[in-house]
């Protein structure tokens, strides 16, 4: 049995199936559900990391549900039935993202997440998020897509509620269930229009047959709006800090990823669904004004917070808008001549930005978790000095906040270049206003830097627990890696996934 | 025109859902709203699967002189409902906890009466 053959699905059956194994060893000890949990968390990080090399090799990863040979598609009928996963290397990409915050996330949770309040369900409730996460990305199937949604949105929004005696934890948590829950519904009854028109489900077959009718047009309306909300784009984006600051850090840095995965969900469908009819660029102007609108509003918005996380929260609005920027020009070019130019610098760097912003965004929201740890406040005017007791964290904090405000060489500058360079192309204006948001971004962290670590000591803390340092180490760790490299990660990750994305016949051929 | 009606409550029932979960202020209301949007998309794909005339598509227990495949509904938008359905308890359930814990906090369902509204 060759193992690399199965990997699709058991890439998304470990994580929830360990998911229901982890409270039966959570009643025999809790050192023992630990173990079992990072051994899972690790397990999946290395198969990822080697499935994911197997894909960027250029290979597309097919597996049909339930089939005895599940890399061929059930022949009898015209049509592919079951449910076919689907991996190409832009799925992979997401994948990587996914499996290394989740991994981060869970080792730093082992001290971080108070022990009285049942963390064995924490744990649960991680990994079955990790599934939904890992599902939503490998899945071909449009149906399968909405279900993993939802696991995803359910897990998620219990555990932003995890602290439930705080009131905001569960306000915050009642806000995303409502905005995903309508999200969701929007996404099946667009399913329900597709289906109506052509029978089919899975989202190779559906590209190949497409033909943009006028309920196409307000499927793919409703497709993109919905996962637009999901992953916290302007008009809808004030469930982000609301539901991020009350979280758990660890889960803060879980959730960055999972509204990168429903932002994968819209360029799915933006570009490989429609990908054969998308000739008039409408979603590709809207994606760039959206991107816009989230950049700087998410900027200003950060500038005025005195709660270190809601500042943070807001700065991830704002870096969604770098993605939906690049990513909105890669399809405002689409079939036309000047994609190969300059439009597909423009997607790989917005899809750079996806990883990078994955990274440096959790390695924040992981440092200000261990502030919250040490001092039991966020907000910023209470905190002060801490560089003198807390050296490592400060040391993540640095490497994070520059890589945010894209100083180079921290990988953060690298993506950004390349949205620049592309959007200058376009507009002049759309690189300005991106060039004063990258500043506006380095004057919040600035401030977040002076008032919290910088000054004369005024508290007697400890430095973070062992496990917290070693989940902020993995995440610095690889944020190094990938500003030392840029070259070589573009070259390597980025722009197979950029490819990927681009060229839906390469998609579509693989059902 | 007859056949049209499923499709025009529908676009009804979604109407009033989104109408409630936008402006109503009591968290029990907005949970009802999600409700009726959710019916209202389940309708829509039972809709989409019916055949005038059309029998339960289960091979063995067929009534006789029933065109085959195109004297039976379709079977899959009624697997897609159930699904939807089973998510959707889960979905009403985490949601109206959600709405107690608030309850218990602050005494008050009015989402205009706290910070909610920020």
């Amino acid at each position: 049995m060759n193992i690399m053959l199965h990997m699709p699905a058991l890439l998304i059956v470990l994580p929830l199936l360990a998911a229901f194994v982890t409270p039966l060893i959570d009643k025999l000890s809790r050192k023992a559900r630990n173990a079992f949990v990072i051994a899972i968390v690790v397990i999946e990080e290395i198969m990822m990391l080697f499935f994911a090399f197997h894909i960027f090799s250029g290979n597309i990863a097919i597996y049909t549900m339930g089939s005895s040979e599940p890399t061929k598609l059930v022949t009898e009928a015209a049509v592919p039935i079951r449910i076919v996963l689907e991996v190409d290397a832009m799925s992979a990409f997401m994948g990587i993202i996914s499996a290394t915050v989740a991994m981060a996330a869970a080792i730093y949770s082992i001290s971080f997440v108070e022990e009285s309040k049942g963390k064995g369900k924490f744990y649960t409730l991680l990994l079955i998020m990790l599934a939904g996460m890992i599902g939503m990305e490998f899945t071909g199937d449009l149906f399968n897509m909405f279900v993993f949604l939802e696991i995803l949105s359910i897990s998620s929004c219990a555990l932003i509620a995890y602290r439930n005696s705080d009131g905001n934890a569960v306000e915050g948590a009642f806000k995303y269930m409502v905005v995903s829950n309508i999200a969701a519904l929007l996404v099946l009854f667009s399913i329900a229009l597709l289906y109506s028109q052509y029978d089919l489900l899975n989202i190779a077959a559906l590209s190949k047959v497409i033909s943009y009718t006028e309920l196409d047009k307000v499927a793919l309306v409703l497709l993109v709006t919905s996962f637009a909300m999901k992953a916290g784009s302007v008009p809808m984006h004030y469930w982000v800090p609301d539901g991020y600051s009350p979280a758990p850090a660890s889960i803060t840095a879980m959730l960055v990823s999972a509204t990168q995965a429903s932002l994968y969900a819209l360029f799915r469908v933006s570009f490989t669904l429609y990908g054969k009819v998308i000739t008039a660029s409408y979603i590709g102007v809207f994606l760039i004004i959206l991107g816009l609108l989230s950049m700087f509003i998410g900027v200003t918005m950060a500038l005025s917070q005195k709660d270190i996380k809601r500042l943070m929260a807001y700065h991830s609005v704002s870096q969604t808008g770098y993605m939906l920027l690049g990513v909105g020009i890669g399809l405002y070019l689409l079939n036309t001549s000047d994609f190969n130019t300059y439009g597909i610098k423009a997607m790989e760097g917005g899809i750079f930005h996806i990883i990078n912003n994955a990274m440096y965004k959790g390695l924040l929201f992981l440092t200000a978790g261990a502030i919250f740890y040490r001092l039991k406040t966020r907000n910023l005017n209470e905190m002060g000095g801490l560089a003198h007791s807390m050296k490592y964290t400060t040391l993540f904090f640095i490497i994070g906040a520059l890589a945010i405000a894209g100083i180079p060489p921290f990988n953060g500058f690298a993506s950004k270049l390349l949205i620049y360079e592309a959007a200058y192309r376009v507009s002049p204006i759309l690189s300005i206003v991106a060039m004063i948001v990258s500043i506006l971004t380095l004057a919040s962290f600035v401030k977040v830097f002076h008032s919290a670590f910088m000054g004369a000591k005024i508290y007697e803390v400890e430095e973070a627990p062992k496990s917290m340092l070693i989940g902020m180490a993995i995440l610095a760790a690889v944020i190094i890696i990938l500003s030392i490299f840029p070259g070589l990660v573009v070259d390597k990750i980025v722009a197979p996934a950029a490819h990927a994305l681009a060229n839906w016949q390469v998609y579509a051929g693989g059902v | 025109m007859i056949y049209n009606i499923p499709f025009i409550t529908t676009a009804i029932l979604a109407v009033i859902g989104l109408y409630a979960v936008i402006f109503k202020r009591n968290l029990i209301k907005i949970a009802i709203g999600i409700t009726i949007l959710e019916s209202a998309v389940n309708l829509s794909l039972i809709a989409i699967g019916y055949r005038k005339g059309g029998v339960a598509p289960i091979y063995t227990n067929l009534p006789p002189n029933v065109d085959i495949p195109h004297g039976m509904v379709l079977p899959v938008p009624q697997a897609l409902t159930l699904t939807s359905i089973v998510i959707g308890v889960a979905t009403l359930a985490l949601i109206l906890a959600f709405a107690m814990k608030i309850y218990k906090h602050y005494g008050s369902l009015d989402s205009h009466s706290r910070r909610l509204k920020e």
